[in-house]
């Protein structure tokens, strides 16, 4: 299987990526080089082998549904690089 | 011996002893900062104000009569991906270059609590990604052995600054490597704690699955008296393990009569430079001098770990850092609308590595490639765990190399993503089966710090500290010197 240049900008479109066309021929490269090295797993015979997530026996960890002290919204908003009344300001959405 | 020479264990006898205060002890490192870090580079933010002012209480609560704790009044440096109320909190990226977070991760809240005096952030490869920092987004750090040779990553700064003596301990982060690998690199001990021992509240995620945090240290006794503070349960992190710490000093005196030790061949074949392999050698001889029994054992799917893991990992973190988009905190660029303002700022502030992470985990996920890739890496993954679990029940802890070789040259392969990713090959594994593993140098190589590294069951720290505390005791090759930093 062969990524085309096509396949990267499309790649990049779902991950918010803006790349430059240096990048894009790059990136093409670096995907088909390793993913190319990945098909060394189809050499692993998976059938009925249970997938692992995470290594923890741990499922749904609950806690009390108690009130508690959050961030403070000054704080919250310290970082942000546009804020306008308490909120955090972004480009006209609609 | 010199102040800065000396260890957490050392110094926390001259504190308690009045033999020296913190202030006096934090002011020799912040000068040892000065001098050496403009070249090591070891660290991103130097907090001497800071230092100084938890120092002073330190001695205060120390003159008025209080108990504290061990590594109360102890100068330490945390990898610049710990969150610290107050401080930059930077993942050496350029999109989180100005970000001061709000609150302090539980690593640091603990470690303050416990009195430790924090003297700075320490420079890693972007988000934890790599294994030189050479892709940190600000400079590169040197390895205290030698100043062509990287210091290993993604964690290179909190090595070289504990092999400088620039801090008396650091923490880093570890996904598939990134404690260990630059801790062999710069000749300091490094432990990778078992998944879930140590929380991860305010840690900025790489992969959420394998990211652990851990200590670098002078020697084995400062790694458990420092994963003493840290680790335990936090009900703010849902992976932290519901199991209760045991105190780690306790393991150290033990002796290893008897211990049965496995030596996978797969970590001793190609690609293990025969310098390296010759050190391992040498130590599994001194542990059966020790009365440990080794034997040649195998793991069958370590040759799948690493390209089972660059997919998962990539695909974890394709999801993490969705997150920086310009709206809350980090890098704006604008652009006509929010979605190019998104990728604008993203494709702006992340580096290359980054980027081309981010990419892969992407395609990983995406339709159509999802079972071809990333469901069958997580399936891959549990053969990787099972083969760990059967040797596990034959052994108490495995011993094989920390990386295939000494610390390389800058620039040796960062035009070469797999020759890089392939630094990672020894480790990798130990982070898709969830269990700890410590690297402690042993002996040098044309003046490179070699690294072993002990593999043990899960929540088997205790194990591992009690043979690297052994192995310490009885050869010299366990403490090696940074002898070229007079020269620095």
């Amino acid at each position: 299987m062969k990524i085309t240049v096509s396949d990267t900008e499309h790649v990049a479109k779902l991950a918010r990526l803006d790349l430059s066309e240096q990048e894009k021929k790059r990136y093409t490269q670096s995907l088909n080089d390793i993913l190319g090295y990945m098909e060394v797993l189809n050499r692993v015979d998976t059938t009925g082998v249970e997938p692992t997530a995470h290594v923890l026996k741990l499922q749904n960890v609950f806690r009390e549904d108690t009130i508690r002290p959050g961030l403070d919204k000054k704080l919250a908003l310290d970082n942000a690089p546009e804020q306008e009344n308490g909120c955090f300001k972004v480009p006209r959405i609609v | 011996m010199a102040l800065i020479d000396l260890t957490a264990h050392e110094l926390k006898d001259l504190l308690q002893k009045n033999k020296i205060s913190s202030e006096e002890l934090t002011r020799e490192y912040l000068n040892r900062i000065s001098i050496l870090d403009e070249k090591i580079r070891a660290f991103v933010t130097v907090t001497g104000e800071l230092a100084l002012q938890q120092a002073g209480k330190i001695d205060q609560r120390r003159a008025a009569g209080e108990a504290l704790g061990a590594l109360a009044g102890i100068p330490m440096a945390l990898k610049d991906n710990m969150c610290t109320r107050g401080v930059k909190t930077t993942c050496s990226s350029q999109i989180l270059n100005n970000f001061i977070p709000p609150y302090d991760a539980a690593v640091t809240e603990r470690l303050l609590t416990a009195g430790a005096v924090l003297v700075g952030k320490c420079n890693m490869d972007e988000f934890a990604m790599g294994s030189s920092t050479e892709n940190s987004g600000f400079f590169k750090t040197k390895n205290p052995y030698d100043e062509k040779a990287v210091p290993g990553g993604s964690s290179g700064g909190s090595a070289a600054a504990v092999a400088a003596s620039e801090a008396v301990y650091t923490l880093g982060s570890d996904t598939g490597g990134s404690i260990r690998q630059p801790a062999a690199f710069c000749g300091v001990v490094g432990l990778k704690p078992t998944y879930g021992v140590v929380s991860r509240y305010g840690l900025i995620a790489y992969a959420s699955s394998l990211d652990q945090i851990g200590p670098l240290t002078k020697d084995i006794t400062d790694c458990a008296l420092v994963l003493n503070e840290i680790a335990g349960p936090d009900p703010r992190d849902s992976t932290s393990a519901p199991v209760e710490k045991p105190d780690y000093t306790s393991f150290l005196s033990n002796g290893i009569k008897g211990l049965r030790i496995g030596l996978p061949k797969e970590y001793m074949g190609e690609g293990i430079a025969p310098g390296v392999a010759s050190c391992l050698k040498q130590a599994a001889a001194k542990l059966e001098e020790l009365g440990a029994v080794c034997e040649e054992t195998s793991l069958p799917h370590t040759e799948y770990a690493m390209p089972a893991y660059y997919i998962i990992a990539t695909a974890e973190a394709s999801s993490n850092l969705a997150r920086y988009d310009g709206v809350r905190y980090g890098l704006r660029i604008q652009g006509g609308d929010i979605i190019d303002m998104f990728k604008k700022t993203r494709g702006a502030g992340f580096g290359t590595e980054v980027k081309r992470r981010i990419m892969l985990g992407t395609y990983a996920l995406s339709t159509g490639y999802y079972e071809a890739y990333y469901l069958k890496a997580l399936k891959v993954r549990t053969l990787v765990k099972d083969d760990f679990d059967r040797a596990f029940t034959k052994y108490d802890c495995l011993l094989t190399p920390t990386a295939p070789t000494t610390a390389f040259r800058f620039g040796e392969k960062s035009q070469d993503p797999l020759a890089m990713y392939l630094q990672d090959v020894c480790t990798i594994p130990i982070n898709l089966a969830g269990v700890p593993a410590l690297s402690l140098p042993f002996g040098l190589l044309q003046g490179l710090p070699v690294g072993i590294q002990l593999i043990g069951k899960a929540f088997g720290e205790g194990t591992l500290l009690r043979v690297g505390y052994a192995l310490e005791q009885n050869s010299a090759l366990t403490r090696p010197r940074p002898d070229r930093l007079g020269a620095m």
